[in-house]
Protein backbone atom coordinates (compact mmCIF):
# COMPACT_ATOMS: atom_id res chain seq x y z
CA UNK A 1 0.00 0.00 0.00
CA UNK A 2 1.32 3.62 -1.32
CA UNK A 3 2.22 6.25 1.56
CA UNK A 4 -0.28 8.81 0.43
CA UNK A 5 -2.91 5.87 0.42
CA UNK A 6 -2.53 5.38 3.82
CA UNK A 7 -2.50 8.93 4.93
CA UNK A 8 -5.46 9.51 3.42
CA UNK A 9 -7.51 6.35 4.95
CA UNK A 10 -5.99 7.21 8.38
CA UNK A 11 -7.56 10.93 7.60
CA UNK A 12 -10.95 9.68 6.72
CA UNK A 13 -10.58 7.35 9.91
CA UNK A 14 -10.16 10.08 11.78
CA UNK A 15 -12.95 12.06 10.63
CA UNK A 16 -15.43 9.26 11.35
CA UNK A 17 -13.78 7.66 14.45
CA UNK A 18 -12.52 10.04 16.34
CA UNK A 19 -15.95 11.81 17.81
CA UNK A 20 -17.11 8.05 19.09
CA UNK A 21 -13.42 7.63 20.58
CA UNK A 22 -13.64 11.25 21.89
CA UNK A 23 -17.10 11.11 23.13
CA UNK A 24 -16.71 7.55 24.54
CA UNK A 25 -13.70 8.63 26.67
CA UNK A 26 -15.77 11.27 28.29
CA UNK A 27 -18.18 9.00 29.12
CA UNK A 28 -15.69 6.92 31.03
CA UNK A 29 -14.79 10.12 32.61
CA UNK A 30 -18.21 11.10 34.02
CA UNK A 31 -18.11 6.89 35.19
CA UNK A 32 -15.50 7.04 36.57
CA UNK A 33 -15.89 10.73 38.56
CA UNK A 34 -18.89 9.17 39.68
CA UNK A 35 -17.57 6.21 40.86
CA UNK A 36 -15.11 8.06 42.79
CA UNK A 37 -17.47 10.29 44.40
CA UNK A 38 -19.34 6.93 45.25
CA UNK A 39 -22.37 7.32 42.48
CA UNK A 40 -23.43 5.34 40.15
CA UNK A 41 -22.96 7.30 37.62
CA UNK A 42 -24.73 8.14 34.03
CA UNK A 43 -24.56 5.64 31.28
CA UNK A 44 -21.43 5.21 29.42
CA UNK A 45 -23.11 6.85 26.39
CA UNK A 46 -24.39 9.37 28.21
CA UNK A 47 -22.23 12.36 26.38
CA UNK A 48 -23.75 10.92 22.72
CA UNK A 49 -27.44 11.20 24.26
CA UNK A 50 -26.59 14.80 25.61
CA UNK A 51 -25.25 15.96 21.96
CA UNK A 52 -28.18 14.10 20.69
CA UNK A 53 -30.38 15.87 22.71
CA UNK A 54 -29.02 19.22 22.19
CA UNK A 55 -29.40 18.63 18.19
CA UNK A 56 -32.53 18.45 18.58
CA UNK A 57 -33.85 21.62 20.48
CA UNK A 58 -34.78 24.51 19.31
CA UNK A 59 -32.01 26.26 17.13
CA UNK A 60 -31.73 30.32 18.26
CA UNK A 61 -28.13 32.38 18.02
CA UNK A 62 -27.52 35.59 19.52
CA UNK A 63 -26.11 36.57 16.09
CA UNK A 64 -25.13 35.22 12.81
CA UNK A 65 -20.91 35.82 13.71
CA UNK A 66 -21.76 33.47 16.77
CA UNK A 67 -22.79 30.48 14.08
CA UNK A 68 -20.01 31.84 11.68
CA UNK A 69 -17.12 31.27 14.02
CA UNK A 70 -18.72 27.90 16.24
CA UNK A 71 -18.42 26.48 11.99
CA UNK A 72 -15.26 27.60 12.27
CA UNK A 73 -14.27 26.57 15.30
CA UNK A 74 -15.36 22.78 14.85
CA UNK A 75 -13.74 23.19 11.18
CA UNK A 76 -10.30 24.25 12.07
CA UNK A 77 -10.19 21.62 14.88
CA UNK A 78 -11.50 19.02 12.67
CA UNK A 79 -8.32 19.86 9.97
CA UNK A 80 -5.72 20.29 12.80
CA UNK A 81 -6.63 16.29 13.29
CA UNK A 82 -6.63 15.48 9.92
CA UNK A 83 -2.78 17.43 9.41
CA UNK A 84 -2.32 15.57 12.79
CA UNK A 85 -3.07 12.05 11.74
CA UNK A 86 -2.11 11.87 8.06
CA UNK A 87 1.44 12.13 8.76
CA UNK A 88 2.07 16.21 8.22
CA UNK A 89 3.80 19.26 10.18
CA UNK A 90 3.12 19.07 14.15
CA UNK A 91 3.21 22.54 13.72
CA UNK A 92 0.71 23.13 11.44
CA UNK A 93 -1.51 20.81 14.00
CA UNK A 94 -1.11 23.20 17.01
CA UNK A 95 -1.15 26.52 15.03
CA UNK A 96 -4.85 25.35 13.38
CA UNK A 97 -5.75 24.33 17.39
CA UNK A 98 -4.67 27.85 18.02
CA UNK A 99 -6.54 29.16 15.35
CA UNK A 100 -9.38 27.34 16.51
CA UNK A 101 -9.48 27.85 19.65
CA UNK A 102 -9.20 31.95 19.09
CA UNK A 103 -12.60 31.08 16.81
CA UNK A 104 -14.42 29.97 19.84
CA UNK A 105 -12.99 33.12 22.25
CA UNK A 106 -14.22 35.44 19.50
CA UNK A 107 -18.22 33.75 19.31
CA UNK A 108 -18.05 33.74 23.15
CA UNK A 109 -17.37 37.81 22.73
CA UNK A 110 -19.95 38.60 19.93
CA UNK A 111 -22.48 38.74 23.01
CA UNK A 112 -23.12 41.24 25.07
CA UNK A 113 -23.32 38.82 28.26
CA UNK A 114 -20.90 39.36 30.88
CA UNK A 115 -21.01 35.37 31.72
CA UNK A 116 -19.95 35.09 28.04
CA UNK A 117 -17.33 38.07 27.99
CA UNK A 118 -15.72 36.68 31.07
CA UNK A 119 -15.54 33.08 29.80
CA UNK A 120 -13.89 34.47 27.02
CA UNK A 121 -11.24 36.77 28.54
CA UNK A 122 -10.83 33.58 31.22
CA UNK A 123 -9.96 31.33 28.24
CA UNK A 124 -7.53 33.38 26.30
CA UNK A 125 -5.87 32.93 29.69
CA UNK A 126 -5.68 29.78 29.25
CA UNK A 127 -4.71 29.46 25.97
CA UNK A 128 -1.80 31.83 27.09
CA UNK A 129 -0.86 29.03 29.80
CA UNK A 130 -1.02 25.63 27.62
CA UNK A 131 0.16 27.26 24.37
CA UNK A 132 4.55 27.90 24.92
CA UNK A 133 4.43 24.54 26.48
CA UNK A 134 2.74 23.00 23.09
CA UNK A 135 5.05 25.14 21.17
CA UNK A 136 8.44 23.70 23.04
CA UNK A 137 6.99 19.84 22.64
CA UNK A 138 7.35 20.78 18.83
CA UNK A 139 10.99 22.23 19.20
CA UNK A 140 11.72 19.18 21.11
CA UNK A 141 10.48 16.54 18.20
CA UNK A 142 12.48 18.37 16.30
CA UNK A 143 15.87 18.55 18.24
CA UNK A 144 15.53 14.41 18.96
CA UNK A 145 14.52 13.52 15.19
CA UNK A 146 15.39 16.52 13.21
CA UNK A 147 11.71 16.51 11.54
CA UNK A 148 8.21 18.35 12.44
CA UNK A 149 7.10 16.09 10.57
CA UNK A 150 4.53 13.70 12.75
CA UNK A 151 5.28 10.60 9.84
CA UNK A 152 8.80 11.02 10.68
CA UNK A 153 8.52 11.78 14.54
CA UNK A 154 7.01 7.86 14.95
CA UNK A 155 9.20 6.03 12.76
CA UNK A 156 12.80 7.29 14.58
CA UNK A 157 14.86 4.66 15.99
CA UNK A 158 14.81 5.79 19.24
CA UNK A 159 11.57 6.41 21.63
CA UNK A 160 11.26 9.63 21.92
CA UNK A 161 10.24 10.14 25.39
CA UNK A 162 14.01 8.96 26.01
CA UNK A 163 15.36 12.39 25.33
CA UNK A 164 11.85 14.29 26.19
CA UNK A 165 11.14 13.35 30.16
CA UNK A 166 10.96 17.56 31.54
CA UNK A 167 8.77 17.99 27.89
CA UNK A 168 6.27 15.17 28.72
CA UNK A 169 5.62 16.49 32.32
CA UNK A 170 5.37 19.90 31.03
CA UNK A 171 2.82 18.89 28.56
CA UNK A 172 0.85 16.83 30.59
CA UNK A 173 0.60 19.32 33.20
CA UNK A 174 -0.55 21.86 29.98
CA UNK A 175 -2.81 18.90 29.02
CA UNK A 176 -5.12 19.25 32.48
CA UNK A 177 -5.65 23.12 30.93
CA UNK A 178 -6.17 22.04 27.61
CA UNK A 179 -8.88 19.33 29.00
CA UNK A 180 -10.42 21.94 30.98
CA UNK A 181 -9.92 19.83 34.44
CA UNK A 182 -9.95 21.05 37.98
CA UNK A 183 -7.71 22.86 38.86
CA UNK A 184 -7.56 24.72 35.60
CA UNK A 185 -11.39 24.55 34.37
CA UNK A 186 -11.46 28.39 35.20
CA UNK A 187 -13.10 29.32 32.11
CA UNK A 188 -15.86 27.19 31.42
CA UNK A 189 -17.05 24.34 34.38
CA UNK A 190 -19.80 22.07 35.23
CA UNK A 191 -19.30 23.24 38.92
CA UNK A 192 -18.99 26.99 38.68
CA UNK A 193 -22.16 28.33 38.62
CA UNK A 194 -22.23 30.60 40.74
CA UNK A 195 -19.55 32.66 39.35
CA UNK A 196 -19.60 32.23 35.38
CA UNK A 197 -22.49 29.89 35.15
CA UNK A 198 -20.96 28.57 32.08
CA UNK A 199 -18.18 30.92 31.24
CA UNK A 200 -17.58 30.48 27.26
CA UNK A 201 -20.36 28.26 26.26
CA UNK A 202 -23.18 30.11 28.32
CA UNK A 203 -24.66 31.94 25.24
CA UNK A 204 -24.36 28.70 22.74
CA UNK A 205 -27.43 26.54 23.10
CA UNK A 206 -28.87 23.65 21.42
CA UNK A 207 -27.43 22.76 18.04
CA UNK A 208 -24.37 25.04 18.09
CA UNK A 209 -23.15 23.92 22.12
CA UNK A 210 -23.79 20.50 19.85
CA UNK A 211 -21.17 21.53 17.69
CA UNK A 212 -18.77 22.84 20.64
CA UNK A 213 -19.11 19.45 22.16
CA UNK A 214 -18.30 17.69 19.26
CA UNK A 215 -15.51 19.81 18.62
CA UNK A 216 -13.84 19.21 21.95
CA UNK A 217 -13.99 15.51 21.56
CA UNK A 218 -11.97 15.82 18.10
CA UNK A 219 -9.64 18.02 19.78
CA UNK A 220 -9.14 15.24 22.97
CA UNK A 221 -8.82 12.76 20.75
CA UNK A 222 -5.37 14.77 18.77
CA UNK A 223 -4.06 15.72 22.45
CA UNK A 224 -4.35 11.66 23.14
CA UNK A 225 -2.84 11.42 19.97
CA UNK A 226 0.34 13.89 20.56
CA UNK A 227 0.77 12.13 24.12
CA UNK A 228 1.02 8.83 21.90
CA UNK A 229 4.28 10.27 19.73
CA UNK A 230 6.53 10.36 23.20
CA UNK A 231 6.25 6.39 23.04
CA UNK A 232 6.06 5.42 19.50
CA UNK A 233 9.13 4.50 17.72
CA UNK A 234 9.70 2.75 14.45
CA UNK A 235 8.73 -0.81 16.49
CA UNK A 236 5.27 -1.62 15.14
CA UNK A 237 4.29 -3.17 18.51
CA UNK A 238 5.12 0.50 20.35
CA UNK A 239 1.64 1.26 19.14
CA UNK A 240 0.37 -0.84 22.19
CA UNK A 241 2.47 0.82 24.82
CA UNK A 242 1.26 4.40 23.45
CA UNK A 243 -1.94 3.69 23.91
CA UNK A 244 -1.72 2.24 27.24
CA UNK A 245 0.38 5.68 27.99
CA UNK A 246 -2.68 7.81 26.85
CA UNK A 247 -5.26 5.56 29.10
CA UNK A 248 -2.60 6.28 31.59
CA UNK A 249 -2.54 10.43 31.09
CA UNK A 250 -6.41 9.94 31.18
CA UNK A 251 -6.74 7.85 34.71
CA UNK A 252 -4.15 10.23 36.01
CA UNK A 253 -6.54 13.25 34.67
CA UNK A 254 -9.11 12.06 36.16
CA UNK A 255 -7.74 11.81 39.46
CA UNK A 256 -6.18 15.39 39.71
CA UNK A 257 -9.69 16.64 38.53
CA UNK A 258 -11.22 14.72 41.58
CA UNK A 259 -8.76 16.25 44.14
CA UNK A 260 -7.87 20.11 43.19
CA UNK A 261 -10.00 22.91 43.86
CA UNK A 262 -10.19 25.38 41.05
CA UNK A 263 -7.68 28.25 41.49
CA UNK A 264 -7.23 31.57 40.01
CA UNK A 265 -6.06 32.71 36.62
CA UNK A 266 -3.20 34.54 37.64
CA UNK A 267 -2.20 31.28 39.79
CA UNK A 268 -2.87 29.01 36.64
CA UNK A 269 -0.53 31.29 34.39
CA UNK A 270 2.43 31.54 36.76
CA UNK A 271 2.51 27.99 37.63
CA UNK A 272 2.18 26.60 33.78
CA UNK A 273 5.11 28.73 32.82
CA UNK A 274 6.86 28.33 35.41
CA UNK A 275 6.61 24.24 34.37
CA UNK A 276 7.28 25.10 30.47
CA UNK A 277 10.36 26.99 32.04
CA UNK A 278 11.19 24.27 34.45
CA UNK A 279 10.47 21.39 32.51
CA UNK A 280 9.89 22.47 29.15
CA UNK A 281 12.77 24.65 28.33
CA UNK A 282 15.51 23.10 30.14
CA UNK A 283 14.61 19.53 28.80
CA UNK A 284 15.28 21.63 25.06
CA UNK A 285 18.79 23.19 26.43
CA UNK A 286 19.88 19.95 27.68
CA UNK A 287 19.01 18.47 24.09
CA UNK A 288 20.85 21.20 22.22
CA UNK A 289 24.10 20.67 24.59
CA UNK A 290 23.85 16.90 23.55
CA UNK A 291 24.09 17.81 19.62
CA UNK B 1 -36.35 2.82 22.89
CA UNK B 2 -36.46 6.05 24.97
CA UNK B 3 -36.23 9.61 23.21
CA UNK B 4 -33.25 11.74 23.70
CA UNK B 5 -34.81 14.39 25.12
CA UNK B 6 -36.09 11.54 28.09
CA UNK B 7 -32.42 10.30 28.25
CA UNK B 8 -30.45 13.83 28.97
CA UNK B 9 -32.64 16.05 30.99
CA UNK B 10 -30.47 19.60 32.20
CA UNK B 11 -31.70 20.91 34.95
CA UNK B 12 -32.43 24.88 36.08
CA UNK B 13 -32.84 25.27 39.56
CA UNK B 14 -34.21 28.61 40.47
CA UNK B 15 -35.19 29.38 44.49
CA UNK B 16 -38.23 31.85 44.01
CA UNK B 17 -38.62 33.12 47.79
CA UNK B 18 -38.36 29.66 49.33
CA UNK B 19 -37.26 28.85 53.32
CA UNK B 20 -34.70 26.86 51.34
CA UNK B 21 -35.89 23.50 52.95
CA UNK B 22 -36.80 22.39 49.13
CA UNK B 23 -33.84 23.77 47.73
CA UNK B 24 -31.55 21.55 50.29
CA UNK B 25 -33.96 18.80 49.11
CA UNK B 26 -33.13 19.34 45.16
CA UNK B 27 -29.41 19.61 46.06
CA UNK B 28 -30.00 16.33 48.29
CA UNK B 29 -30.69 14.25 45.33
CA UNK B 30 -27.68 15.40 43.19
CA UNK B 31 -25.27 13.65 45.79
CA UNK B 32 -24.52 10.20 46.09
CA UNK B 33 -27.56 8.58 47.91
CA UNK B 34 -29.62 9.67 44.82
CA UNK B 35 -27.68 10.56 42.40
CA UNK B 36 -30.04 11.92 39.66
CA UNK B 37 -26.90 11.79 36.98
CA UNK B 38 -27.32 8.18 36.93
CA UNK B 39 -30.37 9.36 34.42
CA UNK B 40 -28.76 11.66 32.39
CA UNK B 41 -29.75 14.61 34.55
CA UNK B 42 -27.42 17.45 35.18
CA UNK B 43 -27.65 20.55 37.39
CA UNK B 44 -27.05 23.40 34.53
CA UNK B 45 -27.77 26.59 36.00
CA UNK B 46 -27.94 28.53 33.14
CA UNK B 47 -31.46 28.77 31.20
CA UNK B 48 -30.40 28.70 27.89
CA UNK B 49 -28.85 24.81 28.03
CA UNK B 50 -31.69 23.57 31.11
CA UNK B 51 -34.95 21.41 29.70
CA UNK B 52 -36.61 21.28 33.03
CA UNK B 53 -37.21 24.05 34.80
CA UNK B 54 -37.33 23.57 39.06
CA UNK B 55 -38.91 26.19 40.93
CA UNK B 56 -39.18 26.07 44.49
CA UNK B 57 -41.34 28.96 46.63
CA UNK B 58 -44.33 30.82 46.47
CA UNK B 59 -42.97 33.56 44.51
CA UNK B 60 -43.18 37.44 45.66
CA UNK B 61 -42.64 40.33 44.00
CA UNK B 62 -39.24 40.75 44.03
CA UNK B 63 -38.69 36.78 42.11
CA UNK B 64 -41.51 37.27 39.71
CA UNK B 65 -39.67 38.75 36.86
CA UNK B 66 -36.41 36.81 37.28
CA UNK B 67 -39.09 33.91 36.91
CA UNK B 68 -40.46 34.95 33.91
CA UNK B 69 -37.01 36.02 32.47
CA UNK B 70 -35.69 32.76 32.95
CA UNK B 71 -38.57 30.75 31.75
CA UNK B 72 -38.54 33.01 28.67
CA UNK B 73 -34.74 32.33 28.01
CA UNK B 74 -35.16 28.40 28.09
CA UNK B 75 -35.48 27.02 24.56
CA UNK B 76 -37.98 24.58 23.17
CA UNK B 77 -38.93 21.69 24.41
CA UNK B 78 -39.10 22.96 27.83
CA UNK B 79 -41.13 21.66 30.81
CA UNK B 80 -41.74 23.44 34.35
CA UNK B 81 -42.20 21.48 37.60
CA UNK B 82 -43.18 23.69 40.87
CA UNK B 83 -41.77 21.71 43.40
CA UNK B 84 -42.87 22.13 47.27
CA UNK B 85 -46.31 23.50 48.13
CA UNK B 86 -45.71 26.79 48.22
CA UNK B 87 -44.53 26.77 45.00
CA UNK B 88 -47.98 24.54 44.30
CA UNK B 89 -50.18 27.21 45.72
CA UNK B 90 -48.40 29.70 47.71
CA UNK B 91 -48.98 27.47 51.26
CA UNK B 92 -49.06 29.27 54.74
CA UNK B 93 -47.73 31.92 52.88
CA UNK B 94 -50.20 32.22 50.38
CA UNK B 95 -52.00 35.40 52.61
CA UNK B 96 -49.07 37.37 52.56
CA UNK B 97 -49.44 40.89 50.78
CA UNK B 98 -46.01 40.50 48.55
CA UNK B 99 -46.56 36.48 47.95
CA UNK B 100 -48.19 35.43 44.75
CA UNK B 101 -49.02 32.09 45.92
CA UNK B 102 -47.73 29.23 43.22
CA UNK B 103 -45.64 29.35 39.75
CA UNK B 104 -48.45 29.17 37.87
CA UNK B 105 -50.01 32.78 38.12
CA UNK B 106 -46.15 33.74 36.63
CA UNK B 107 -45.46 30.84 34.33
CA UNK B 108 -47.12 27.91 32.55
CA UNK B 109 -46.49 24.82 35.10
CA UNK B 110 -46.35 20.88 34.06
CA UNK B 111 -45.66 18.88 36.77
CA UNK B 112 -47.04 19.72 40.50
CA UNK B 113 -44.87 18.02 43.11
CA UNK B 114 -46.06 18.59 47.06
CA UNK B 115 -44.36 18.38 50.41
CA UNK B 116 -43.05 20.60 52.59
CA UNK B 117 -40.28 19.97 52.30
CA UNK B 118 -40.52 17.46 49.15
CA UNK B 119 -39.01 14.61 49.45
CA UNK B 120 -35.67 13.60 46.76
CA UNK B 121 -37.97 10.65 46.23
CA UNK B 122 -40.65 13.03 45.01
CA UNK B 123 -38.69 15.85 43.22
CA UNK B 124 -36.89 12.64 40.94
CA UNK B 125 -40.38 11.14 40.27
CA UNK B 126 -41.87 14.42 39.54
CA UNK B 127 -38.62 15.27 37.06
CA UNK B 128 -39.51 11.51 35.58
CA UNK B 129 -43.18 12.48 34.93
CA UNK B 130 -42.10 15.89 33.50
CA UNK B 131 -40.07 13.98 31.20
CA UNK B 132 -43.07 12.55 29.15
CA UNK B 133 -44.44 15.65 29.01
CA UNK B 134 -41.21 17.13 27.71
CA UNK B 135 -41.42 13.91 25.11
CA UNK B 136 -44.66 15.09 23.82
CA UNK B 137 -43.37 18.24 23.39
CA UNK B 138 -40.03 17.46 21.35
CA UNK B 139 -42.12 15.62 19.28
CA UNK B 140 -44.44 18.69 17.85
CA UNK B 141 -40.70 20.43 17.70
CA UNK B 142 -39.78 17.60 15.17
CA UNK B 143 -42.96 17.31 13.54
CA UNK B 144 -42.26 21.34 12.74
CA UNK B 145 -44.91 22.75 14.72
CA UNK B 146 -42.72 25.40 16.75
CA UNK B 147 -45.38 27.92 16.74
CA UNK B 148 -47.85 26.13 17.86
CA UNK B 149 -45.49 25.10 20.51
CA UNK B 150 -44.49 28.34 21.62
CA UNK B 151 -48.41 29.44 21.67
CA UNK B 152 -48.58 26.59 24.19
CA UNK B 153 -45.67 27.60 26.18
CA UNK B 154 -46.32 31.43 26.07
CA UNK B 155 -46.08 33.66 29.25
CA UNK B 156 -49.40 34.62 30.89
CA UNK B 157 -50.04 38.69 31.37
CA UNK B 158 -47.95 39.90 34.21
CA UNK B 159 -49.92 39.24 37.69
CA UNK B 160 -50.89 42.68 39.32
CA UNK B 161 -50.05 42.83 43.31
CA UNK B 162 -52.83 46.00 43.51
CA UNK B 163 -55.95 43.86 44.86
CA UNK B 164 -54.03 42.33 47.25
CA UNK B 165 -52.00 45.41 49.08
CA UNK B 166 -55.18 47.13 48.87
CA UNK B 167 -57.30 44.47 50.92
CA UNK B 168 -54.23 44.30 53.61
CA UNK B 169 -54.04 48.47 54.09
Amino acid sequence: MSKTLTAVLAGIAYVIFAPLLGGLLTGLDRKITAHVQRRKGPPVLQPFYDVFKLLGKENASINSAQDFYVGIFLLFTILSGIFFFTGGDILMVMLTATLAGVCLVVAAYSSNSPFSQMGAERELMQDMSYEPMLLVTAIGFYLVTGSFRVEKIISGPRVNIAFLPGIFIGLCFALIIKFRKSPFDISMSHEAHQEIVQGVVTEFSGPMLAMVQLAHWYENVVLFGIVALFFVWDAPWSFLLGLACCAGVFILGIVIDNSCARVKWQHMLRSSWIMTLAAGCVNLLVLMAMR
Amino acid sequence: MKSFEKKSPWILHYDATSCNGCDIEVLASLTPRYDIERFGMVNTGNPKHADVFLITGSVNAQSLPVVRRLYSQMLEPKVVVAVGICANSGGVFRDCYNVLGGVDKAIPVDVYVPGCAARPESIIDGVERALDILEKKAKMLHDGRLQELQEMDKLPPMPDFSAKKEAVV
